[in-house]
């Protein structure tokens, strides 16, 4: 068959793209959008260094398939910052040295976002188990929870 | 290279349609939690894929304790979890489908594929089936309802017929004081599948004494398998029923020795589960 | 060298700014290995062997050849078929033949996953029907997994050319065991006879895998005149660029490696697998090709660190002075010879000041994917077991296990087993550090226990090239060849805006090409801040003196007259003149009239990297129903010499913490009779999640290394050696169970909580 045409909108703007049935929303997003920000580290489920946000759902974007796209609003971590100004998870992750080699980095910071969009005041548990599906192998995820911690109250301050 | 097709179609009669004349390997869609990873891996190769997404109640909840919840197939972990009327009157199913993968997959992933995709580790079908859950299935020769417990028939195999697919999931009004839990073994404390899972729900009457429970084990056999709830019926889940139950729950084992925990352990574990996620329903069947 | 400065007088060391690259790497900016591309790129993939060890009869690929899309083929036929050749590269021995054999296989595959073809193709669709129409005619042979069982008599033999060394006579014969190596001190026989107490255990670990999150990814390309442009995600492009050149015999001077940003290494990262074939596909193919590996490829293709057999006795006298250690340790190595056996053996018991030490050690092949290096690598596997022992002889004796280490401690002159005496070590003092730490006697609860374990590594130091130049508006441009893996952009410009007198930001480090700094080795070793630090404090060091020698220019007087202070040139004192200062942006400005652009490249070949120590505490709790272990606490001590940008210090100390716990309570290997692998995904190769933890507290203890401007020890690979003791010792002391064999996983624990059990019951 040949390829699909989705209509989707990514981090706020109107996206077309062509996609075969069988390809994942991860692979439209790093081949054929460049959207080269959200990784992947198994693409099975396991890692979430592919999360994205779909319709304010966080969902790992190697398990879903691109033309499911269609119609529906998708965040990834290129639309987390506005402009040049950091979102305060993203300086919190720098401030705390929560990235070691930063390949994780852009799945924890898409599924910090979710967690605090739902949770403004989670408990340090609350967050392990929020982050749970996200694997860092560098950090040992003190440092990240730390920064998750550090975001959160900032956010709930500003 | 044989290629694949997806379609999305916008009813039920269109999908029971599209699914029975289909003439090639054909797959129902729903979160794609179980999906994707079999696509990728290879294990499956469809030639078309049917999304039910876009049929209009295929995903949301509707009901209320008193008169039972019906749950559209593909309506998402994430939004059970959200629902604070079903978590409040099943907190064992909600629970239990809560545990499935991450939060990542959780939004996605629905009770119609961890029940179809018929694994014997799938958390969430214990707890449906212990909450006497039955489905809504949509086939070539209209609707039927059947009970949860028939519909997988072994590992990957579940007993659908050609062109039919599961449109919502039914939980029966609750009664008295009844409640549920489930709780499963695993080695680490998220992101592993099931080593044992364990549904149950009990009711109690007002001194406290059961007077129902139905039981119901993962990941020991190649189906769910039902756990003998007789020995603590009629008592207050005393040390010595709970002994019987954790026996009753270890003579049903009929695991396998795998990556994920031997024979032994598999079925010592099913008896230690058996007995705590008893007490849970238990107490909060006491506390209704 | 001087040593810079008190602690107190340094301004950016020791301080925690924000690292250079953060910002790309928080907006999805930074380009890993798979993000990279090269115009006209097409995909490369590889064909594996389905079979753990059999005798390729013929690949036959013409079928791929033909279908549509498809650019090339290759085989082990387009691959140069180089002699063997050792030399010693990273951090242990590696034949390049055998790594070219790693790469490809030519005659046998010799593990489950060993790659014996390889395609280039418009896209991975038409790559992956290309591999299905390669026709590969197999002779499969019978395979052997374990280490004991590939030693025994009649064990299927995988290198027909493979004799052990280090035994007189030399072998006749061939023999899964690649070496037998042996170091020894002083008489353990008459130690032993010394001792009122001794403990003897075999233990057993299973091999882990480094598990970066990211797999391996490059694009090569390889141009008519020859020349080559890699771009890949490696521990070292100098690296890559080497082994690329020996594998395809080609020129060093004709391959320039770009080092894309690394999602995580840990060691497995140095070494090929797929930089050569993409370059060979891109000759074939005339076209870049790019080549990513699949979380189920790094686990079936790529180097896992060995598991192991430990025999270990320890005795000692009642008052607790050990008399004498002895271990025997036999390690898997894989497919080819080169497990990290040696400092297994050296590392078991360097902690300790001990007179009578005996070590024997045996590498040994069976059919599964070669080893690679993994932190610290061989140290974690002897330390669980002695430090396992270690802790048992302090119950024995009814000592604190911490008395019991601070009295054998190794200290200043202590002599090791491999024959270096220590020079300023801080064993002792990270062990005073844990004692007075308030987690050593806080209370515990039911089924919960403490342990503690100590490790030490050696650290590297070598080759190493850091540049500093001085930009025309007063700023600083750091380079490096040492790629990036955890922040060292940071502490190289923190190292040089230190010795310039500049603010941090105003210093910018990057990580050029192959082609544009000197030869570097390998981020691995924990050798990065010691000695490429010590190459940027160097050339930052001569600019220095440059910028002096501007400034007496300026001012005519002479340059010894001039000080630096501050990131400005002042007269020396009175005598000197009576000159306003000179900041440098001045000095700058003036570059031109005063000799040209500022500027200096240092190469080192560095020497005299302070060992580490590490001890490390932990509480658990265990489920005796199933055997699940919970880490309640944990706390790990370090010398760390000086710690740079100390929270990326802390983040070293508290991810090695975290694999170690991995290493003691999920991860292994499992495998099939058939000898496959069963678990090659991250859902059952079991990495800990972040609701498996608590917090890791790192605690600092700063001993400076006096070889190191700075003070600097490596810092990365001490703290993977005392966990797996450590959370071992807890779970003892919450239910005293004797556990021996790692992963202690619930279905182990649980059944030690059986057996320790069913005794009692016979009673
Ligand atoms: C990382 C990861 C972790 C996981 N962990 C767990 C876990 O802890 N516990 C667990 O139980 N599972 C786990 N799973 C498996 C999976 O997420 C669940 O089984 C999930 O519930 C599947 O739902 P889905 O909607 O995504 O199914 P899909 O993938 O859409 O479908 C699964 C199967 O069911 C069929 N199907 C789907 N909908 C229907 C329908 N309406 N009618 C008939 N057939 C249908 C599909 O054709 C397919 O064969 C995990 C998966 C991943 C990737
Ligand atoms: S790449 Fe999607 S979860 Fe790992
Ligand atoms: S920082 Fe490397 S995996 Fe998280």
């Amino acid at each position: 068959m040949s390829k699909i045409h989705v209509e989707t909108t990514i981090n706020g703007e109107p996206m077309e793209f062509l996609a075969n049935p069988g390809e994942s929303l991860l692979d439209a997003l790093r081949n054929t959008l460049n959207l080269t920000g959200t990784k992947e580290g198994c693409g099975s489920g396991d890692c979430g260094a592919c999360t994205v946000i779909i319709d304010g759902r966080m969902t790992c974007s190697c398990l879903v398939l691109a033309v499911e796209a269609g119609g529906h609003e998708i965040t990834t971590i290129e639309g987390i910052a506005q402009g040049d100004t950091l979102h305060p998870i993203q300086q919190k992750f720098l401030e705390n040295a929560a990235l070691q080699c930063g390949f994780c980095t852009p799945g924890f910071i898409v599924a910090t976002k979710a967690l605090l969009d739902k949770n403004p005041n989670p408990t340090e548990t609350e967050i392990r188990f929020w982050l749970a599906g996200n694997l860092c192998r560098c950090t040992g995820y003190d440092k990240i929870v730390r920064a998750v911690q550090d975001a959160a109250a900032e956010m709930r301050g500003g | 290279m044989p290629s694949l097709n997806y379609v999305a179609p916008t009813t039920v009669s269109d999908a029971v349609k599209i699914l029975a004349d289909a003439s090639g390997p054909t797959r129902v869609l729903s979160g794609g939690t179980d999906l994707l990873v079999q696509l990728r891996a290879g294990r499956i190769s469809p030639e078309l894929i049917v999304d039910t997404k876009k049929i209009p109640g295929i995903m949301g909840i509707t009901g209320s304790a008193a008169e039972g919840f019906t749950i559209g197939a593909a309506t998402t972990g994430a939004e059970l979890g959200d629902h604070q009327a079903l978590k409040a009157a099943y907190p064992g199913v909600v629970e239990a489908a809560n545990l499935i993968g991450s939060k990542q997959v959780q939004g996605r992933a629905s009770l119609a594929g961890n029940l179809c995709n018929a694994s014997p580790a799938a958390d969430s079908v214990p707890a449906v089936i212990a909450a006497g859950g039955t489905v809504t299935i949509a086939g070539p020769s209209g609707t039927r309802t059947a009970p949860a417990e028939s519909i997988v028939t072994g590992p990957g195999r579940t007993s659908l017929a050609k062109g039919e697919f599961i449109v919502s999931f039914h939980l029966p009004a609750i009664k008295g004081k009844t409640s549920d839990a489930y709780l499963r073994f695993i080695p680490r404390t998220e992101m592993d599948i099931a080593v044992v899972g364990c549904g149950v729900s009990i009711t109690v009457d007002a001194g406290g004494t059961i007077t129902a429970a139905k039981i119901s084990l993962g990941a020991v056999a190649p189906t769910q398998v039902p756990v003998d709830a007789s020995c603590i019926i009629g008592t207050k889940l005393d040390d010595a029923a709970l002994a019987k139950l954790d026996a009753a729950a270890q003579a049903m084992c009929n695991p396998i020795d795998d990556k994920r925990g031997t024979i032994e352990f598999r079925t010592k574990v099913a008896g230690v589960l058996a007995r705590r996620t008893a007490k849970i329903a238990y107490d909060r069947a006491g506390a209704r | 060298m001087t040593f810079i400065g008190n602690k107190s007088d340094l301004r950016v060391v020791g301080t925690r700014p924000v690292r250079p690259d953060g910002v790309d790497k928080v907006t999805g900016r930074a380009v890993y290995g798979a993000d990279a591309t090269m115009p006209g790129q097409i995909i490369g993939k590889v064909l594996r062997s389905p079979h753990p060890h059999a005798r390729i009869i013929s690949i036959d690929t013409s079928k791929a050849e033909k279908l549509p899309g498809v650019k090339g083929v290759i085989t082990s036929a387009d691959i140069p078929n180089i002699p063997s050749e050792e030399a010693f590269v990273g951090e242990g021995p590696m034949n390049f033949r055998d790594l070219s054999l790693n790469c490809m296989a030519r005659d046998k595959v010799l593990y489950e996953g060993h790659v014996v073809a390889a395609v280039a193709a418009i896209n991975d669709a038409v790559a992956d029907a290309a591999l299905k129409l390669i026709d590969v005619k197999y002779e499969v042979l019978p395979h052997v997994i374990d280490v004991e069982e590939a030693m025994a008599p009649g064990a299927p033999i995988l290198h027909d050319t493979l004799f052990t060394a280090g035994v007189t006579p030399k072998p006749t014969t061939p023999s899964n065991v690649a070496k037998q190596v042996r170091f020894t001190i002083g008489d353990v026989e008459a130690g032993f006879k010394q001792a009122d107490v001794i403990v003897e255990q075999t233990y057993t670990t299973a091999p882990v895998h480094q598990a970066y999150i990211e797999p391996h990814a490059c694009v090569a390309a390889i141009a008519a005149d020859g020349q080559v442009l890699i771009t890949a995600s490696s521990q070292g492009h100098f690296m890559i660029r080497a082994y690329t050149a020996k594998l395809l015999g080609i020129d060093i001077a004709n391959i320039r490696v770009t080092n894309a940003e690394i999602g995580g290494g840990f060691g497995g990262k140095t070494v090929v697998y797929l930089e050569p074939l993409a370059v060979a596909l891109s000759k074939k193919s005339g076209r870049p090709v790019k080549m990513t590996m699949t979380r189920e490829d790094v686990f079936r293709g790529t180097g896992p660190t060995s598991g192991g057999t430990i025999w270990v006795k320890v005795g000692a006298t009642k008052d607790g002075k050990i008399t004498a250690a002895q271990t025997v340790i036999k390690l898997q190595a894989g497919a080819f010879p080169g497990s990290p056996i040696n400092p297994a053996l050296m590392c078991a018991f360097a902690m300790y000041d001990l007179a009578n030490v005996d070590t024997l050690g045996y590498d040994v092949v069976s059919n599964r994917p070669k080893v690679a290096a993994y932190r610290a690598p061989g140290a974690p596997i002897s330390s669980f077991a002695a430090e396992s022992a270690i802790d048992d002889l302090a119950r024995k004796l009814g000592m604190d296990p911490i008395e019991l280490r601070l009295k054998n401690a190794a200290k200043q002159g202590s002599k090791t087993v491999y024959g270096v005496t220590h020079g300023v070590i801080g064993y002792e003092e990270v062990l005073n550090a844990a004692k007075a730490h308030p987690h050593w006697t806080a209370p515990l609860g039911k089924n919960q226990g403490r342990g503690l374990a100590t490790g030490f590594w050696f650290n590297i130091g070598g080759e190493s090239t850091g540049g500093v130049f001085i930009n025309e508006d007063g700023t600083a441009s750091v380079v490096t060849g040492s790629p990036d893996i955890g922040g060292s952009r940071a502490s190289m410009a923190m190292m040089a805006a230190e010795v310039l007198g500049i603010p941090y930001e105003k210093v910018r480090a990057v990580i050029p090409d192959t082609a544009s700094i000197g030869f570097t080795h390998v981020t691995g070793g924990s050798r990065v801040t010691y000695a490429t630090g010590m190459a940027v404090t160097q050339a930052a060091q001569a600019v220095v003196e440059d910028l002096k020698k501007r400034a007496a220019m300026i001012w005519d007087i002479s340059p010894e007259a001039v000080e630096w202070k501050d990131g400005e040139a002042v007269p020396a004192g009175a005598n000197a003149g009576g000159f306003d200062p000179l900041p440098l942006a001045a000095i700058a400005l003036k570059a031109a009239k005063t000799g040209g652009p500022i500027g200096s490249e240092i190469s080192v070949n560095a020497q005299g990297a302070g060992p580490g120590f590490g001890a490390h505490i932990c509480d658990v709790e265990v489920d005796p129903e199933t055997g699940h272990t919970t880490i309640l606490r944990y706390t790990a001590v370090q010398d760390v010499g000086r710690a740079i940008h100390p929270a990326y210090v802390e983040g070293q100390i508290q991810g090695g913490a975290v694999q170690g716990i991995g290493w003691a309570l999920n991860e292994e290997y499992i495998y099939n009779k058939k000898g496959h692998m069963d678990n090659a995904g991250f859902l059952d190769y079991r990495i800990p999640v972040a609701s498996d933890l608590p917090m890791i507290e790192a605690v600092l203890v700063e001993v400076p290394n006096t070889r190191h401007p700075f003070g600097v020890r490596g810092v990365g690979e001490v703290p993977i050696v005392p966990p797996m003791a450590a959370v071992r010792n807890a779970i003892r002391g919450a239910l005293d169970l004797e556990l021996f064999h790692l992963p202690m996983s619930p279905p182990r624990v649980r059944a030690a909580v059986d057996a320790a059990k069913a005794p009692k019951a016979a009673e």
